[in-house]
């Protein structure tokens, strides 16, 4: 059962991804397309898996929802914060800085969604990473606590993120 | 109120926030003068932006009717791809040190845009050539 599963769907969630997307593209729901969807998911995955020989690892659906939520959240807030500063601050007074943060994570996947987050959330842009992939740069817009937004980061982002990545 | 007024209303709004935030990420562009600092205002303009313009789209297009979904398509793509080229300009700045230097990696030995190969650390040292 599991093996002529594993034949079927190589990578179930990119299976599930392509037909929502499809369904998404046709902008109306009918049986008949989100069916063509799914065949289309398993026809790509099937042609393609043998680029991606291994699978990721398991992705906690739920917890991945509420991450979102919170990363929504964050980039609202931080909207305003870097709007104010981009309207009141003059160059003189804005205190960019390089922060480094150590990452705990290890999987590619985790990683990316970290530096994806971190990009995404204005005021903060990823720049590298370390050659082993052990450590972030962060570029910071404006700060007076490098210290204090790198434990900010670590302790909202990447504590949950390693919750979600199994 | 009528449902129809009550969403024009918030087409308006959600246009206004949309195109309020793209001004305001247009004058950080100019205003800031490190390159660094620079590449924090597109990504203002590609989230709370683009976001608000499209859910204007969405709103509008369920007032006419013609219900469409492509917006969360556009958005979802958008999120995916926007940190990718963000992270391309950062690596080119750092390339051509053209911003302050960062400081070494806490854990490993160099950033691997800094990370020259064993055969290339003449030509990296002498940049005329």
């Amino acid at each position: 059962m599991t093996r002529s599963f594993r034949w079927l769907f190589p990578h179930p969630l990119l299976t599930v991804l392509l037909a929502v997307v499809w369904t998404l593209l046709q902008n109306e729901f009918t049986p008949g397309m989100a069916l063509f969807g799914v065949i289309l998911g398993i026809v790509i995955t099937k042609a393609t898996a043998i680029w991606w020989p291994e699978r990721p690892g398991g992705v906690h659906v739920g917890r991945l929802f509420s991450y979102a939520m919170i990363v929504l959240w964050d980039i609202i807030v931080a909207n305003i914060q870097v709007a104010w500063i981009v309207l009141t601050k003059s160059n003189a007074s804005l205190k960019p800085a390089w922060i480094t943060i150590p990452l705990d994570l290890t999987t590619p996947e985790a990683i990316t969604v970290l530096a994806g987050t971190i990009t995404l959330t204005p005021g903060t842009v990823s720049a590298d990473l370390s050659d082993e992939g052990h450590s972030l740069l962060v570029h910071v817009l404006h700060t007076d606590d490098p210290d204090g937004e790198r434990d900010g980061i670590k302790e909202r982002y990447e504590r949950r993120l390693k919750e979600i990545f199994l | 109120m009528s449902f129809e007024i009550i969403g024009t209303y918030l087409v308006g709004i959600c246009l206004l926030i949309g195109t309020g935030f793209a001004l305001v990420g247009t004058i950080g562009l100019l205003k800031f003068n490190d390159s660094m600092t620079r590449l924090h205002a597109p990504t203002k303009v590609g989230t709370i932006g683009i976001g608000a313009l499209l859910l204007a789209s969405m709103i509008n297009s369920y007032l006419i009717g013609q219900g469409s979904m492509h917006e969360l398509l556009i958005m979802a793509f958008l999120f995916v791809t926007a940190p990718i080229s963000a992270n391309f300009i950062a690596k080119v700045n750092i390339h051509k040190q053209s911003c302050t230097a960062p400081p070494p990696p806490l854990r490993d030995d160099t950033w691997s845009t800094l990370n020259v190969p064993e055969a290339d650390r003449e030509l990296a040292a002498d940049p005329e050539t």
